[in-house]
């Protein structure tokens, strides 16, 4: 019954007063962020990360994932209030939501999207206290070579499944992999790509770089593309579902949940798959599938239980392996590391109260969405109806004073107006930032443990692949890259990805 | 107040020009300017990492210097970038539209100053060039009484939670400013 020991201590971690507290001023601000339109959780999480760092690690952390749902959660209600999806796991989300919207069930949308996020919420809490033991033992007994595969795999992965070039993401990964080498070497001390500034010599503050293309690169996208939003509902009544809903939205949402977490625990993470996939599966099965995309509560309920159910799945491999299958776990190690806790597998024997505590303040998390949300959509709408060219200033304003607070040093001020440049510039070219993040958290690791794996090995580059698991990970990941590339698969992606966007 | 201009229309236009030169219309063998654009810029990367990393020791296999990494890393992106190079004269993918200079340039421009000023000039003169110029990046904003008490109000918010409150070490005013202030006898 270790399970039970630990989310009791969980539990015990989680509903402590500075834990409570800190859970909900990070749901509350992810969700007044998150409504924002054209703000996604990477971006709202990287613009508060520098609020968190002197909290305590366990603290910091809860806050964060709090970010992180109410952010999420945030994205969904934009997309159904104003069909302005913040990320694109909510993309499908607005299809039926903005029209439940606009025949003034806006209420009873909003209350679905609630309820489906809870409950998938609630069922993955558990599963992840189930799996991500396990798994941590199997981690346990992986050396450098196996990690080393590992990495390569969940980088493949996280491309994969994610929308865009396969060839521009590879390459967006290879840059956030150099760019990782920036700074001191670990084992040499030489200075590698600082340029003589003092200022690189221990490496980008990643902070920086998710800050610069997440936030400021997408603030120039919006400005080029800015127009008027339209905000058709005024106010909202009727939150609760009828009977009738209750009826129609239990199965969609029962299934979305069993599909986000079988999707959200590979490597890599599917939200976004999650979420699509959902929508095709409530096309085929569903006995109200002529309504969807007309205002069915089905398309509401599916796609928001598998987003969150594959989101929250995305902590496994965290918690785990030290491996982000998103750019907002890759915040999350980010923050970790800043916070002097080494991710991997280590975390749950050297840190069980941080570990069991973020599980159990997730469903703690979700309880205060829940609660949270309902009462305040008035506020939301209001905030969401501020005109976006009153918005923007003052996310830059947060943006740099937090920049700044890093390490009070002005020359990550030009750092973040350079990589926010290069995110707006990459974004243009069909390049997305998140691989480029991936890539950048992980490099460090992933030269380490390759270096180390060769000196084992005595230079024997084999060892990559006569060790099984290491082998059968980057067979996967070949594998993976081949089956993408195969015309038939890469036009069920394409379709996957842009049929329901449409 | 008429909106004001702080656009730098001389440079901007001259890089604008110079760049609508090069890129609205690609020879006709190039068919996807978007791989085109990202080949290029991978190939160029990667090339000037790898020249850098070139300085720095390779080592062996069995005991990597500094240099190997890096330097497999450039290769590979020399690599995927030639691929698109590649693709860039055989796949359809439609034109690229221009990148929108200004905001670019205001929104880039506008952090560049705050962090020169924000040390110098303070965070109470920093803040306003941010706000003002990353402001006038947007095709709605007025320079009018509500714009601009919404921006007093934010930078009072900011000082007060930033500087007084969580005690970051920033100055609301900047040793360029208080001889200013000692002129009038206000110690600040």
């Amino acid at each position: 019954m270790e399970v039970l020991d630990g989310l009791a201590l969980g539990l015990q971690t989680a509903l402590s007063f500075n834990n409570l507290f800190y859970c909900l001023v990070g749901v509350f601000l992810g969700t007044a962020i998150g409504v924002l339109p054209g703000l996604g959780p990477a971006a709202t999480i990287a613009m508060l990360l520098p609020a968190t760092f002197a909290l305590p690690p366990v603290s910091a952390l809860i806050m964060l994932a709090g970010i992180f749902y109410g952010a999420q959660y945030g994205g969904s209600t934009t997309a159904i209030l104003v069909n302005v999806p913040g990320e694109t796991s909510s993309v499908v989300t607005a299809l039926d939501g903005y029209q439940m919207a606009r025949q003034g069930k806006a209420g009873r949308a909003l209350a679905t999207a609630a309820i489906a996020s809870f409950f998938a919420g609630t069922v993955c809490t558990f599963l992840i206290a189930l799996f991500a033991p396990p798994l941590t033992e199997v981690a346990l007994k992986f050396g450098p070579p196996e990690y080393f595969s590992l990495m390569v795999l969940g980088l493949v992965a996280s491309i994969v499944l994610a929308s865009g070039s396969i060839l521009h993401a590879l390459g967006m990964i290879v840059i956030g992999l150099l760019l990782g080498c920036v700074g001191t070497d670990v084992n040499v001390g030489t200075q590698r790509f600082t340029f003589g500034y003092l200022e690189l010599a221990d490496g980008i503050n990643f902070v920086v770089v998710a800050m610069g293309m997440f936030g400021i690169g997408e603030i120039i996208s919006n400005l080029e593309h800015e127009g008027k939003r339209d905000l058709t509902i005024k106010k909202i009544t009727g939150l609760f579902p009828t009977r009738e809903d209750w009826k129609r939205l239990v199965p969609p949402m029962l299934r979305g949940t069993a599909l986000g977490s079988v999707l959200g625990i590979l490597p890599g993470g599917g939200a976004a798959l999650a979420s699509f996939g959902s929508y095709a599966l409530e096309k085929k099965v569903s006995r109200y599938k002529s309504e969807l995309g007309k205002g069915a509560i089905e398309g509401v309920a599916g796609p928001e239980a598998a987003n969150n159910a594959g989101a929250q799945m995305s902590f496994i491999p965290m918690l785990t392996l030290g491996i982000p299958a998103n750019p907002v776990m890759a915040l999350m190690i980010g923050a970790m590391i800043i916070q002097g806790i080494q991710p991997g597998p280590g975390v749950i024997k050297e840190q069980p109260q941080l570990f069991w505590g973020v599980i159990a303040s997730m469903w703690v998390g979700n309880i205060m969405l829940l609660i949270l949300n309902l009462p305040l959509i008035g506020l939301w709408v209001r905030m969401i109806s501020v005109p976006y060219h009153y918005l923007y200033p003052a996310i830059l304003a947060f943006c740099s004073i937090g920049a700044l607070s890093l390490s009070n040093a002005p020359f990550d001020l030009y750092l973040l107006a350079l990589f926010g440049f290069l995110g707006y510039v990459f974004k243009k070219l069909d390049c997305e930032p998140a691989p480029l993040l991936l890539g950048f958290i992980l490099g460090p690791m992933m030269e380490e443990y390759l270096r180390r794996a060769l000196l084992l090995s005595k230079g024997d580059a084999t060892v990559l692949v006569t060790r099984p698991i290491s082998l059968t990970m980057l067979i996967m990941a070949a594998g993976l890259l081949l089956l993408v590339m195969l015309p038939a698969f890469s036009k069920t992606r394409e379709v996957a990805f842009q049929e329901e966007a449409v | 107040m008429a909106r004001t201009r702080v656009s730098m229309p001389a440079v901007s236009r001259v890089v604008a020009a110079s760049f609508d030169a090069v890129e609205p219309r690609m020879p006709n063998w190039i068919s996807s300017p978007r791989d085109f654009w990202t080949g290029l810029i991978y190939v160029l990367l990667g090339s000037g990492a790898f020249w850098i990393a070139l300085d720095y020791p390779l080592g062996t296999v069995g005991r990597m210097g500094p240099g190997y990494f890096p330097r497999v890393l450039a290769l590979i992106l020399v690599g995927i970038g030639m691929m698109a190079l590649i693709r860039a004269f055989v796949l359809d993918s439609g034109e690229v539209t221009h990148l929108a200079w200004k905001p670019l340039l205001m929104i880039c421009g506008a952090i560049v100053l705050y962090g020169i000023l924000v040390q110098t000039a303070g965070l109470v003169v920093a803040l306003t060039v941010l706000l003002t110029l990353g402001a006038a990046a947007s095709r709605y904003t007025r320079f009018d009484l509500k714009s601009i008490a919404g921006m007093v109000v934010l930078i009072a918010f900011c000082v007060l939670v930033f500087v007084k409150g969580l005690g970051l070490p920033i100055p609301t005013v900047g040793p360029w400013l208080q001889p200013l202030f000692m002129a009038v006898g206000i110690r600040v």
